[in-house]
């Protein structure tokens, strides 16, 4: 109703300071996204690692505030929490060394090639995860010619000399989990890589040149801190899940090369233990937040543009 | 203003050639396009040497070629004695001002200064860093990222950046291009102090033809990937040799004419009946039909019946069809009975009012200010706004 002030003020209406709601609205499918696939099944996660060890499927379970499922799957599973993190380290290195190289030659090299190497970066997800896994196992086969190339230039020696291996075979060796968790996030890699590469401006590179930088020295100061958004993002979309994985470590790995991952699966699902499996999914989730946050802040990305 | 010879090269001859940049025969070939076209130039130590063109014409082309980032397809860079056609960029004693500015985004201020030093090993380069800032008045900023400041003041980091290394020539790519009439009129004033001040060889490229005229000691007018005429601005501006180059530079009235012939040292032309005369080191053309040239300032209007102030070679029968007032000047454009309009400015001295429109008029030029240039180029070449 038009108030006699409303009236006074006359000329153009008079912009009122009103809350915009239309941003609050727009969080709402995402907000509800992730209560439904974050925040419950948290809660019921950290509920679980909670429960009474005692309980079982028969008997159901408890929430006992039960804290010291912690300490005790800590420590009976701090090897395979290690193992996890190593080698979801050592394949996110190879990843980012090899992943550079071919971004690098993608977005600089390839030409018009260029949309082809794309696709082929992204064509392995065209097939199954679980059935390229398992080609390796036919790849890597112990009567294989790649073992045989493998013997021939020592590599199964070396693999040995730095623990990798045992024996002079691949498959079944941690090495063959590593080269499998290479191989399936290699893309995660490759693609922010790529994204970030793609974006630094060549004529930054020609006034590196121009000022003295020979292209050695122009890489690893222009380019690369220039690519850093991407090398940031690439290793954690390459760590964060081959931390976690458990079909590579069952498929080309052995009993000695058990990652966390197949811990919890089995813990889950064989052995119900649903108080441990639990207890292990928040403490890997505990690790690999704080990882993420100490590796965030020493790469310094409020420096990048 | 020296009458220069005819000569391609207008620089003087000096002792020391000891770090003049010298390009022959350069060309640069792309795919199905030329270009650069056998190029020949020489630019003095310490010249401030502009490179004016229209868009497209190859000066970037030619920029880069000096500073190593494109391989010529044939031809020779001699920095003074050393041959530098194939050197690396990163070894050239040459630096470049990027069309774009090209700064670090990842850097500070203070660090894109240092990088050219840094790279050749420089350990304590603070103090010049500071001093080159304080020569681009930026001290104040020398922590801010470049996208934290204006375009005017990249294009000041751009230029510390490349002159700290004290490069025997500095390359400069249309740095102005992004400013404002106002900053860009100081940058110019400020670009000339700096030359004039640390003695460097600057080559600077623009398409602005009154910008290479304030600040080049010499000007080499290129088009379609040849110079058409290098010399000093007065020179260039006096006695241009191409249709082009009198029509780029400044404006031009060519009015098509038939050569009688020399005569002692005047070159006789017959224009629309009536006959002028060119002295004979501007005329560029012999014989046959030639375009007799005058600029519009040069030439002098009475209305029909009154006297002309200083008359020279004089045509009658002209009207007056367009008048603009520009506050210094007047602009009239005549219509010749021949059918063609001519430029004619007249300062405003107060001598006399303004001629209306239709006012029947004579006009006229001292001989000595006109130039004849070859009939077979087109007289249109080199018109701005197209
Ligand atoms: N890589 C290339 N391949 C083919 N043609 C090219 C290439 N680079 C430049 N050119 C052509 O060469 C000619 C000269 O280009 P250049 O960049 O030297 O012009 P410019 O005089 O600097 O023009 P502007 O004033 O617009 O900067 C242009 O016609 C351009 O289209
Ligand atoms: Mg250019």
């Amino acid at each position: 109703m038009a108030t006699v002030d409303d009236v006074a003020t006359g000329g153009p209406p008079e912009h009122r300071p009103r809350r915009n709601l239309t941003g609050y609205w727009l969080i709402l499918p995402g907000a509800l996204w992730l209560l439904l696939f974050f925040v419950i099944p948290f809660y019921s996660l950290l509920a679980a690692s909670l429960f009474d060890p005692d309980g079982s499927v028969l008997t159901g379970y408890d929430v006992t505030f039960h804290v010291q499922n912690f300490g005790n799957a800590f420590w009976d599973y701090k090897e395979q929490i290690g193992r996890s993190l190593l080698y979801a380290a050592l394949a996110t290195a190879t990843c980012l060394v090899l992943g550079y190289v071919l971004a690098y030659a993608i977005a600089f090299k390839a030409g018009r090639w260029k949309n082809l190497m794309l696709v082929l970066v992204i064509a392995p997800f065209f097939t199954s995860f679980l059935l390229r896994t398992l080609s390796w196992k036919l790849i890597l086969a112990d009567d294989g010619w790649v073992v045989d190339v493998a013997q021939a230039i020592h590599l199964t020696d070396a693999l040995q000399l730095v623990n990798l291996a045992d024996g002079d075979r691949l498959l079944a060796t941690p090495f063959a989990v590593i080269a499998g968790l290479t191989y399936n996030f290699l893309p995660f890699m490759v693609l922010p890589l790529y994204a970030s590469l793609e974006k630094v401006d060549v004529r930054l590179i020609e006034a590196a040149g121009d000022l003295y930088a020979s292209p050695a020295r122009g890489f690893l100061k222009v380019t690369l801190p220039l690519s850093m958004p991407g090398v940031v993002a690439g290793t954690l979309l390459t760590f964060i899940p081959a931390t976690g994985d458990y079909v590579n470590d069952q498929l080309l790995g052995n009993t000695n090369t058990r990652m966390v991952g197949a811990s919890i699966q089995s813990l889950f699902t064989k052995e119900n233990d649903y108080a441990t499996a639990g207890a292990l999914s928040v403490i890997l989730m505990v690790i690999i937040v704080a990882a993420v946050m100490v590796y965030v802040r020493k790469a310094g990305t409020e420096e990048l543009v | 203003m020296s009458n220069a010879p005819e000569s391609t090269v207008s620089a003087p001859p000096r002792a020391e050639a000891a770090h003049d940049l010298r390009l022959q025969g350069l060309t640069k070939e792309y795919a199905t396009f030329t270009a650069v076209k056998a190029l020949d130039l020489v630019v003095p130590q310490g010249q401030f040497f502009a490179l004016l063109g229209p868009s497209g014409c190859g000066k970037t082309t030619t920029l880069r070629m000096v500073a190593g980032l494109e391989t010529p397809t044939s031809g020779s860079i001699h920095l003074g004695d050393s041959d530098i056609t194939y050197e690396k960029p990163y070894k050239r004693p040459v630096n470049t001002v990027f069309q774009n500015y090209a700064l670090f985004p990842h850097l500070d201020i203070a660090k894109n200064v240092a990088f050219g030093l840094e790279r050749r090993g420089v350990k304590n380069t603070k103090q010049q860093v500071a001093e080159m800032l304080e020569l681009v008045e930026l001290t104040s900023q020398a922590h801010k990222k470049p996208a934290q400041m204006s375009g005017g003041q990249q294009q000041r980091v751009a230029l510390a950046r490349a002159l700290i290394n004290q490069p025997e020539v500095l390359l400069l790519d249309e740095p102005l291009g992004a400013l404002d009439l106002k900053l860009r009129r100081g940058m110019q004033l400020e670009l000339k102090r700096i030359q004039t001040e640390v003695g460097l060889t600057f080559v600077h490229v623009t398409h602005d033809q009154e910008e290479a005229m304030t600040m080049a000691d010499t000007i080499a007018v290129m088009n379609g990937g040849v110079i058409e005429q290098m010399g000093a601005p007065t020179e260039l501006y006096e006695n241009p040799r191409t249709t082009f180059v009198a029509n780029f530079l400044g404006q031009s009235n060519l009015i098509a004419g038939d050569i009688e012939g020399r005569d002692g040292d005047q070159v006789k032309v017959r224009v629309q009946g009536a006959v002028a005369s060119v002295p004979a080191d501007r005329a560029h053309a012999e014989s046959g039909q030639g375009w007799l040239g005058i600029r519009p300032e040069k030439v002098l209007i009475a209305e029909t019946g009154h006297p002309i102030d200083a008359p020279g070679d004089v045509i009658t029968g002209g009207f007056v069809t367009d008048v603009s007032f520009v506050g210094v000047s007047t602009q009239y454009q005549v219509r010749m009975p021949w059918g063609q309009e001519l430029m004619v400015f007249e300062q405003n001295t107060g001598a006399r009012g303004m001629l209306p429109v239709g006012t029947k008029v004579d006009v006229s030029w001292r001989p000595e200010f006109a130039f004849l240039l070859d009939a077979s180029q087109d007289a249109m070449a080199g018109i701005e706004g197209d």
